[in-house]
């Protein structure tokens, strides 16, 4: 019997049917890149080839890693990518709009039953919306740009079940801190991961999105939530003219699809995780940590700053300051998320608790732009990934956890449970 | 594929921002070569020689899509990476740029040598280093075929335009 994935992967195959550990090839129906994975690097490859592009209109291009731009060679990466979608007509191209795989899904682009291939491995955060949705590198994305088409191995889908509901102050972060920390990082061991139970039906799009998002830290090829109606409820926002023609009940997994171990996690006795430095695979809960000290709070990346996570951030800073030692720093998702939360008051918050602000885009958590941490900061960050080095100078500590935490921890200046600010 | 080389031994979760740090990142390759694994071996970079070959631990490559974490690699002339495990999206990486990488979960580096000789036939996936000998995966035909024509690019130019996997 298929799972969501063998679906997806049997229709863009153009198979009546795919089995576990087969290579297939696959059609593929949107490609999304961003500055960095983006023109500077198909440009040569598809020259090298003496191929255009397969379908200009299926080819989506972001700018977030190197914006704004720093220095010249940041420059000379904006204008090749804006050239580039000039020469070939791109019809998706969205400079500076934020962090693409927030973008994406805001821009309608997203639709459920979709097979999508990204330049970035967060690219399985669009598993959220029901599609198979990867991250590739510039030349698997040049042979896509050139033919329309990516080899695969039929993955595993396994089941990561989530029980119960989640408590107040816990969030998606926490649920895949958890299982980073129980599992390890290769848990999913290149296969997919399809998030089921009752615990998924109660969150939000956004919140599922931090859950396919960071099934790249669990080593998974993608993360995939089947479409409910909560999807359809945001379909009917952000790509209205889709939804009447969307059948999620014939997406679902059969009964018995599922293959691999399978996982569950009680979201009832859920709390919230911290991963200390330098991988998401030491996390633990955070009264294992008590009175950690830091000097700097990140609240950003498509992982950590999108409007929920800038709203539960606020409603812990709300009429606080933060400490005296500590620095906030605050980069949102996307714009679109930016200007609905200066409208409901939230970027307000921040500001009367102390945060600067950082422009829409990758910022500290891809360490490519001005905002990098020094030798001797310890930063807790709602962002995805604490290796050594990644968010600045080698010598800098790198804390993981959800919004909250960060917030709750900025106004303490250490470690803290947002619980406990009610 | 037969591949004969001296042998670099790396620990466990050698993942991309390690092997092409992100500050790095707006150079061109050749120069970000030059910073390949400097936060942890900043001698590897300097020292390594064309043919050499990576064994390590679980997770190599695991992180970011970023390409230049295998084009480093490539660029510095390593041959062969193996690992326990790797991050999905480098092992594809580092076979669409013609560098063989094979996992092998029984490896066991804590009784190798760093500068032993190695050599790798990926028909038969054994992997001898010293004395010591070990079974890797063997990888389909069609990758193996891609890997030994340099890379996918090569390959699409050669031809093999559609489903490459037939």
């Amino acid at each position: 019997m298929p799972s969501i994935v063998d679906k997806i992967l049997a229709r863009a195959a153009g198979k009546p049917q795919v089995s576990v550990g087969a290579y297939i090839t696959c059609q593929v129906d949107l490609a999304m890149v961003h500055d960095s994975s983006g023109p500077r690097r198909l440009g040569p490859k598809l020259a090298e080839l003496k191929r255009g592009l397969f379908d200009p209109d299926k080819l989506v291009i972001i700018t977030d890693h190197f914006v704004p731009a720093k220095d010249d060679a940041s420059k000379v990466i904006q204008k090749i990518t804006s050239d580039f979608a000039k020469q070939h007509k791109i019809r998706y191209f969205y400079p500076e709009a934020g962090i693409c795989h927030v973008v994406l899904p805001q821009k309608g682009l997203v639709r459920p039953g979709m097979f999508i291939v990204g330049g970035d491995s967060h690219s399985t955060t669009a598993g959220a919306f029901g599609c198979y949705s990867f991250g590739i590198g510039a030349t698997d994305m040049a042979g896509v740009a050139a033919t329309g088409e990516i080899w695969l191995k039929v993955p595993q889908t396994r089941a990561v079940e989530l029980r119960g509901k989640l408590q107040e102050r816990v969030y998606a972060k926490d649920i895949i801190l958890a299982l980073c920390g129980e599992h390890g990082m290769d848990m999913a061991e290149y296969q997919a991961l399809e998030y089921l139970g009752a615990g998924v039906q109660s969150i939000s799009m956004q919140e599922r999105m931090t859950l396919c998002n960071m099934s790249a830290e669990l080593g998974a090829q993608a993360g995939i939530i089947a479409p409910d109606a909560v999807t359809l409820e945001w379909l009917s926002q952000f790509a209205p003219e889709c939804t009447p023609a969307i059948d999620i009940s014939a997406l679902a997994s059969d009964e018995a699809s599922h293959s691999g171990p399978s996982y569950q996690i009680d979201l009832d006795a859920l709390k919230p995780q911290v991963a200390a430095p330098h991988s998401p695979a030491n996390s633990a809960p955070l009264t294992e940590h008590e009175k950690q000290m830091f000097n700097v709070a990140y609240i950003g990346a498509c992982t950590g700053a999108k409007l929920d996570d800038l709203r539960a951030a606020a409603q812990i800073l709300s009429g606080r300051k933060i400490a005296g030692s500590m620095q906030l720093l605050v980069a949102p998702a996307s714009k679109r998320d930016q200007e609905a939360a200066t409208e409901e008051g939230i970027l307000e918050i921040f500001e009367d608790a102390g945060a600067r602000f950082l422009p829409a885009a990758c910022g500290m958590c891809a360490g490519y732009g001005a905002d990098r941490l020094g030798a001797d900061d310890i930063c807790i960050s709602s962002t995805a990934r604490n290796f050594k080095g990644r968010m600045g100078d080698p010598g800098s500590q790198v804390w993981l956890a959800s919004p909250a935490t960060v917030a709750a921890s900025a106004i303490t200046g250490y470690l803290s449970d947002p619980r406990l600010f009610i | 594929m037969r591949l004969f080389g001296r042998v670099w031994i790396l620990g466990d979760d050698i993942n991309t921002d390690l092997l092409a740090p992100g500050q790095y990142m707006r150079l061109p390759s050749a120069e970000l070569a030059a910073h390949c694994l400097e936060a942890i071996r900043p001698d590897f970079a300097h020292n390594v020689q064309n043919g050499d070959m990576i064994l390590a631990e679980r997770g190599f490559g695991i992180g970011s899509s970023r390409e230049q974490a295998a084009e480093a690699l490539v660029a510095l002339g390593i041959r062969a990476v193996i690992a326990k495990s790797f991050g999905g999206i480098f092992q594809r990486n580092a076979f669409n740029l013609g560098l063989m990488c094979l996992a092998c979960p029984t490896l066991e580096t804590s009784q190798l040598k760093e500068g032993e000789q190695a050599e790798l036939d990926t028909q038969s996936g054994i992997l001898h280093v010293a004395a010591q000998r070990f079974h890797c995966e063997v990888l389909p035909d069609f990758l193996v075929c891609m890997i030994a024509n340099g890379g996918l690019i090569p390959h699409l130019m050669q031809g093999k335009v559609k489903d490459i996997t037939r």
